[in-house]
């Protein structure tokens, strides 16, 4: 690939209000750099996310997408982070069976002190799906 | 409530192989609540299938709809106009809901996204037990509310069985053993008494098969 049309991931990140969206704005502040491939989605708890958000993320073109909530034993809502958990790993399952793979898609835990873990993770993730390339349906 | 659950994306994969435009319809009574057929899953399962459509290069379009009941001509009577659209229908109705649209749309297929299996309720979070098999010939007045036929691994009406283990059946020691469960209930409500009555062999046309109630 040229320089000019190098593949460059569009990766959903799903982040919760009360950490990672907050570690993400930490990260800002703290003038840390980290890849510009995350596109953030606020929202109120990582419970809120539904399997049908994730799998429309990809339908829409998305090559990646994370989902980020509180530290497990954290969250405002009790137990958001854990259903998220279990929801994503559910999207998991699908998209491994649709055939897009289940590793375009993963779920991290942080709080919102941690500005530094969220570019790390924007890092991880942006690696990840480069190595992993296009998502098959982009443009379909 | 009946009980089902999805089958695997690939079976309904083949299944709408040959079909262009489907409609996925979903329930919205007892699969509903089982999560297996209601509004969500029809998006999930929808979404899913477009997804695998999309990888694999097929051109075929999708509707969802969910009625309330697909077990009653009065709820089905809504896709009359949308049936016309579509190759085929794939049901996330339990098999009583993909025969009345069936019956009520017989020039199209309609597909059975689901297994049907048996009729019974909520325990706990995602977890749902068999609690009734339909026989026809109740006797929960005699079982303090527990019915043996159902929930005693073997069906027994004299019981329990010498393979009772700590309340657990000899058969899956996963499983509670229903004529401990009896005596323990029967117990609670002073009828022990009723434990010591003998049932005859039970008459096992009750219901003949298929079953047809005509009220009088």
């Amino acid at each position: 690939m040229t320089p000019e049309n190098r593949f460059e991931p569009e990766i959903v990140a799903f982040c919760c209000h009360y950490c990672a969206y907050a570690a993400a704005d930490l990260a800002g502040v703290m003038r840390l750099q980290y890849p510009t491939n995350i596109r953030i989605i606020e929202i109120p708890c990582s419970g809120t996310i539904d399997v049908l958000h994730l799998l429309k993320a990809f339908e829409q073109g998305a090559d990646g997408v994370l989902v980020a909530g509180c530290l497990k034993g954290g969250c405002h809502f009790i137990e958001g982070n854990i259903r998220a958990e279990r929801r994503v790993e559910r999207a998991k399952n699908i998209l491994d069976k649709v055939g897009l793979g289940k590793d375009r898609l993963e779920m991290f835990f942080m709080s919102s002190s941690e500005g530094a873990r969220f570019a790390q993770v924007a890092r991880e993730m942006t690696e990840r799906v480069n190595k992993l390339g296009p998502s098959p349906i982009k443009g379909v | 409530m009946i009980v089902a659950k999805q089958k695997p994306l690939e079976e309904i994969k083949e299944m709408i192989e040959d079909y262009k435009k489907v409609l996925v319809l979903g329930c919205g009574t007892c699969t509903a609540i089982c999560l297996a057929g209601g509004d969500k899953e029809v998006a999930v399962l929808t979404s899913s299938l477009r997804l695998a459509d999309k990888v694999s290069g097929n051109k075929r379009t999708f509707k969802e709809h969910t009625v309330e009941r697909q077990c009653e001509w009065e709820f089905i009577e809504e896709l009359k106009e949308q049936v016309k659209e579509v190759d085929a229908i794939l049901s996330l109705g339990c098999g009583v809901g993909v025969q009345t649209t069936s019956e009520r749309f017989p020039e199209i297929p309609v597909l059975p996204g689901l297994d049907t299996l048996f009729m019974g309720m909520p325990q706990q979070e995602r977890v749902w037990v068999e609690q009734c098999s339909g026989c026809g010939n109740c006797i929960l007045d005699q079982t303090g509310g527990i019915c043996p036929i159902t929930r005693c691994t073997k069906g027994l009406l004299n019981g329990p069985c010498g393979g009772t283990n700590d309340g657990k059946c000899e058969v899956d020691p996963e499983k509670d053993c229903a004529w401990t469960l009896i005596y323990q209930r029967l117990e609670k409500q002073g009828k022990l008494d009723l434990m010591r009555q003998y049932y005859p062999p039970r008459n096992f046309q009750a219901v003949v098969r298929p079953g047809k109630v005509t009220m009088e």
